[in-house]
């Protein structure tokens, strides 16, 4: 079982900014989250768009502030468990929890701080008959790249017209032994470099382009072995090992609506007041996923909630202890690996 | 004072809603929707406005009426990557509220 003192649901800013703060206070984090890989909607939705409201940066990309985000947290090494989502809580008589995810890993904290956004990010998934067979234990059907290695030498499908498309598509032309993508339109959209690069791939033949087509069916007995694919009116048929379809995500609440927790507008109702506590002692919610009156759902707000909300688990935590704010200027950084930021120390030295 | 307009829109329960509609504000249709809470929050403008996700999107009724602008590629793209899709789609988080668009009535799409 993982054991650490915050866990936190949501890898998105909110959340990886928590693990900074938590870290100050000697506080170990580990995270939960539903898609492959950190950032949560930043990454996920638009990495590669501008964010012009995070102070101090006048204009930063969603996808470069996740990254500084992970940066800045690294020496206070937090747990990740990617790909998963959480499922069950259960509160223990000593205060805390175990958070069971849908994958059965199990995680017990002292503190739980929901940062889950918009909700558990799902797949869009193409209404086709049997596909629910197929998604099932590896025969043919995913909705997420999550190990590269699992396609070399295979041959894959990729349905979609958006950025996950086209950049999977790319990628996989190296690892697949043939790539199929599909789309029910001529255009796609994309960065301009995944579109040309797409574009250059196809001319040299290493990704083949279908459309405008549209998946409608598969074959196999076992797990897939081919997919129709309908193109202006006619059918023809795929050799596959794999099909990707890739159509975006939707945000759902999921599993964390049954636990028990006051809910508002499809929102975490907290006290703002104080520290973004639930109606459940030792749950937090904070960032988008939270409401109060006068909730705004704004990243830098997220930023607030997460200060706070360490700052109350620590209280709780240590309970009577005297804590004097300190300065990350005036104190430095020590994280968990040893490393320690400090200031450099100025000279007193007379000039002559 | 600028001018407020009329938009009629018909919810995901068919109950249809009159609202006035700010001009000086810098707002679009769904976030008209949202302002009024005509759809249940966190199923609509999901992806804050971006035409990056469909969960705002409309049926215009009256487009012979009203005329709206052109679709963006972008606004194209994802009503062809959209569920529930029809003829006089639009995403709302792509019509911007102006006085040209003063009696436009709109029906919201189901949730994606």
């Amino acid at each position: 079982m993982i054991q650490t003192d915050i866990l936190i649901i949501g890898a998105g800013p909110t959340g990886l900014f928590a693990v900074f703060e938590a870290g100050l206070l000697k506080l170990k984090c580990h995270i939960i989250d539903a898609l492959p890989q950190p950032g949560g909607q930043l990454a996920e939705l638009y990495p590669k768009k501008p964010i012009y409201d995070i102070p101090g940066y006048p204009e930063v990309l969603a996808g470069d502030l996740v990254n500084n985000l992970m940066e800045q947290i690294k020496q206070f090494q937090p747990g990740f468990t990617l790909g998963e989502t959480a499922e069950t809580i259960e509160k223990l008589e000593d205060g805390s929890f175990i958070v069971t995810t849908n994958k059965g890993t199990q995680h017990q904290a002292k503190a739980i701080a929901i940062a889950g956004g918009l909700g558990t990010f799902e797949p869009r998934k193409p209404i086709l008959k049997d596909i629910e067979f197929y998604e099932q234990n590896d025969r043919g059907v995913d909705y997420f790249v999550k190990d590269p290695e699992k396609y070399r030498g295979k041959k894959i499908v990729i349905s979609g017209g958006g950025d996950s498309a086209l950049d999977w598509s790319i990628f996989l032309s190296d690892v697949a032994s043939e790539v199929t993508l599909v789309h029910r339109r001529n255009e796609f959209r994309g960065a301009l470099d995944s579109v040309e690069k797409v574009q250059e791939l196809k001319n040299s033949g290493k990704i083949k382009l279908i459309t405008p087509a549209e998946v409608i069916g598969f074959k196999g007995s076992e797990r897939i072995e081919s997919v129709d694919i309908e193109i202006n009116g006619a059918r023809m048929n795929v050799e596959t090992d794999y099909f990707i379809p890739l159509f975006g995500l939707t945000p759902k609440l999921g599993a964390i609506a049954n636990w028990g927790l006051e809910i508002e507008k499809n929102a975490i109702k907290v006290n703002n007041a104080l520290d973004y506590q639930t109606n459940i002692e030792g749950i937090y919610a904070i960032g988008d996923v939270n409401i109060y009156p006068g909730k705004l759902k704004l990243i830098l707000c997220g930023f607030h909630e997460a200060t706070l909300m360490c700052q109350s688990v620590y209280n709780r935590l240590n309970p009577g202890k005297k804590y004097v704010l300190k300065y990350t200027t005036v104190s430095g950084v020590d994280g968990f690996d040893g490393t320690r930021k400090e200031a450099e120390k100025a000279v007193v030295k007379s000039i002559e | 004072m600028s001018q407020d307009i009329t938009i009629k829109i018909i919810d995901r329960n068919g109950t249809k809603h009159e609202v006035q509609a700010p001009t000086d504000m810098n707002m679009n249709i769904m976030e008209l929707v949202r302002a009024y809470e005509l759809a249940e929050e966190g199923t609509i403008g999901v992806c804050g406005g971006m035409a990056m996700c469909a969960s705002c999107q409309c049926y215009v009724l009256n487009e012979n009426d009203v005329p709206l602008p052109e679709k963006s590629p972008d606004e194209d793209a994802m009503l062809w990557e959209a569920y529930h899709v029809k003829e006089n789609s639009r995403l709302g988080c792509q019509i911007h509220i102006t006085t040209e668009i003063n009696g436009l009535e709109i029906e919201l799409a189901p949730a994606q």
